[in-house]
């Protein structure tokens, strides 16, 4: 049987990597993003260990040694209109706002996935609800709304982010039921019904390894985002109380000096610009690497 | 045609597609399929011939109730596939295999071939271990050797999918594989060599097979009993000797005529050709419905819609000219 069906014979015998395999070795070696991934992954622990990295204490100022200079021995980017260190008090504050930028990601994306998956699987008057209930909420731009729901919950980081959670469940909903109708649509899922695979073995096996990739790679433009609008709400008080540490606050706090020392008051700016900066970047890799249009 | 030897019998199946608007009103209908019968003999070919959009492929899909149908029987050892539901549908389901027409579309691809391969046994119980030992068998027997078996379907030519999807259609053991333009989407040269694949894997595991193609020459070849469709009707059944030799209705002889001659001193199509476009199935013609495009057209194909007439041994057409059992064949 096999001597005549050379042309359409065996593929060559090699073990193949999986696409994940593939796509994180594309993404070590893209040029801009994998070093963006080392410099946040820098952040990240530094955030972390910030108790370890520092001698000072975030909530502590010398205020005699106020409105040092970035540079000035000791304290390598100032200190604060209080006298406290400035490095210190990034790095405690990154905690909250990298927080405020990665959780409401994580959650929007399993609420907003699962929305979507349940629309574009099942379709019909299921999805007429699950789409035009989200709907209503692309009447508001995205910073406008997470405004208004954080200031209607009240001032707080754990407001902030479930504002922004909230701002972020629509766009997932919808690029996952876009992904989803697509691959639904195709002959193997049309395969796997017909031999007797209910609906949770298909969505597990056959739908969402498949739409994962895009929804993971539009998560991740969502994060710097998340960040900034974080930074922001907390910039006009809907944040942390003072003298709890957070880049938005931060911000707020030094801009009055911004005549007399206008280097200092841009740092915790430079952060916020360096951290968002960098996830997009890494963003774009990853959507590279897995070879899909973000 | 024997009882006994009947291993699928589909009866008086139809299906209508209803766009509706967003008050649940119908504004158009779709007539794909319409009063269709046929029967499968055990271990023979049954093939279905027509243009695209005649409605083969939603066919397919009824009998295997990837999409429901709005009436007829679909009787299958004993039990009406049709009016079954959950446990004993799925058991019986298992026995009808489907390939594909898109084998770029009909693998997984963030699925290895073995995966793809043994994805229908997992579902069905069998432990992955297990599924991934038998998967390895189907598809050494379609020509994809173990060591190619942890690839993923993009690296693969459309040829080598189709023999991955054939695996996989075999590999429950099913009694009936209905392959829908299975060879379609592949290189004239490929294509012998899937249809020959077809024909060793029917003798070695004794299969019925429902083989739908557009291509004449392809389901000549593969064919025991042909059955003609034209938007969603059947208008001839017979056996492929009878059916190539003597076409009685109007439209499979402009079919048979439209086809290009593989000889090549023979030159251009001879003959008769069909004029005109296929109506939209939006709006079907009264009464036959190849009547707009019929030379031979009269005033009682507006008014009745024809019935099957057996016209010779298991040789039946639906057309008015034939109104009497005997009366002779007539050519276009």
């Amino acid at each position: 049987m096999e001597a005549n069906l050379d042309a359409m014979a065996s593929p060559g015998a090699f073990k193949e990597d999986s696409p994940y395999r593939k796509a994180l070795r594309a993404f070590v070696k893209n040029k801009v993003a994998f070093p963006s991934f080392v410099f946040l992954v820098g952040i990240v622990l530094a955030t972390t260990f910030a108790g370890v990295l520092t001698p000072y204490d975030p909530y502590q100022g010398n205020i005699a040694n106020r409105l040092q200079p970035v540079g000035a021995s000791g304290h390598l980017l100032g200190t604060d209109e209080q006298g406290r260190d400035m490095l210190t008090r990034i790095l405690y504050g990154g905690r909250l706002t990298l927080l405020a930028g990665f959780v409401p990601v994580v959650v929007s994306s399993l609420i907003g996935g699962t929305l979507g998956l349940a629309a574009g699987y099942f379709g019909g008057w299921l999805n007429t609800v699950i789409m035009r209930t989200l709907d209503i909420f692309y009447a508001f731009p995205a910073v406008i709304l997470s405004l208004g729901i954080s200031a209607a919950l009240g001032q707080g980081m754990t407001n902030i982010i479930i504002a922004i959670t909230i701002v972020f469940i629509p766009p997932v909903a919808r690029v996952t039921e876009t992904a989803v109708k697509r691959i639904r649509g195709r002959e193997f899922i049309e395969a796997a019904r017909s031999s007797g695979a209910g609906h949770l073995s298909i969505i597990r096996y056959q739908v969402v390894p498949n739409v994962f990739p895009q929804v993971f790679v539009f998560a991740t433009t969502k994060i710097s985002l998340g960040i900034v609008i974080a930074a922001g709400l907390s910039f006009l008080g809907l944040g942390v109380n003072p003298p709890t540490p957070e880049w938005g606050i931060m911000l707020n706090n030094i801009k009055q000096m911004i005549f007399v020392k206008p280097v200092l008051t841009i740092v915790p700016g430079i952060f916020l610009f360096l951290t968002s900066l960098t996830i997009n970047l890494c963003s774009d890799g990853v959507s590279d690497a897995m070879q899909i249009k973000a | 045609m024997d009882d006994s030897n009947t291993i699928l019998e589909v009866s008086h199946i139809s299906k209508t597609f209803r766009s509706k608007n967003i008050f649940g009103r119908t504004t158009s209908e779709v007539s794909a399929v319409n009063d269709v019968s046929f029967r499968l003999q055990k271990q023979r070919t049954f093939g279905i011939v027509g243009e695209s959009g005649c409605g083969k492929s939603t066919l397919a899909r009824l009998v295997l109730r990837l999409i429901e149908a709005d009436g007829g029987r679909v009787m299958y050892q004993g039990h009406n596939l049709l009016a079954l539901g959950g446990e004993e549908l799925r058991k019986l389901r298992r026995d009808i295999q489907m390939v594909f027409q898109d084998p770029f579309s009909s693998l997984n691809p963030s699925m290895t071939l073995l995966d793809n391969v043994a994805f229908p046994l997992w579902v069905n119980g069998t432990s992955k271990q297990d599924g991934r030992i038998a998967a390895h068998r189907y598809l050494e027997a379609v020509g994809i050797p173990r060591s190619s078996a942890e690839r993923y379907p993009q690296s693969l030519s459309g040829g080598q999918r189709q023999r991955v999807a054939i695996a996989r259609a075999l590999v429950l053991e099913p009694k009936i594989v209905i392959a829908d333009e299975a060879v379609s989407a592949l290189d004239k040269s490929i294509q012998a060599q899937a249809l020959n694949l077809f024909h060793e894997l029917q003798q070695d595991f004794r299969l019925s097979m429902i083989f739908i193609s557009h291509d004449l020459h392809v389901v000549e070849l593969m064919s025991d009993t042909v059955m003609v469709m034209y938007l969603g009707m059947v208008v001839e059944v017979a056996s492929v000797e009878d059916v190539y030799a003597q076409p009685y209705h109007p439209y499979t002889q402009a079919l048979f005529k439209s086809t290009p001659s593989m000889d090549v001193t023979h030159k251009k199509l001879d003959g008769f050709k069909l004029s005109g476009e296929l109506p939209s199935p939006l709006n079907p013609p009264s009464g036959c419905r190849f009547r707009t495009r019929c030379p031979m057209a009269m005033e009682t194909c507006a008014e009745h819609m024809p019935e099957l007439i057996e016209v010779g041994d298991g040789h039946t057409v639906a057309c008015h000219l034939y109104g009497e059992a005997d009366v002779a064949r007539r050519a276009i």
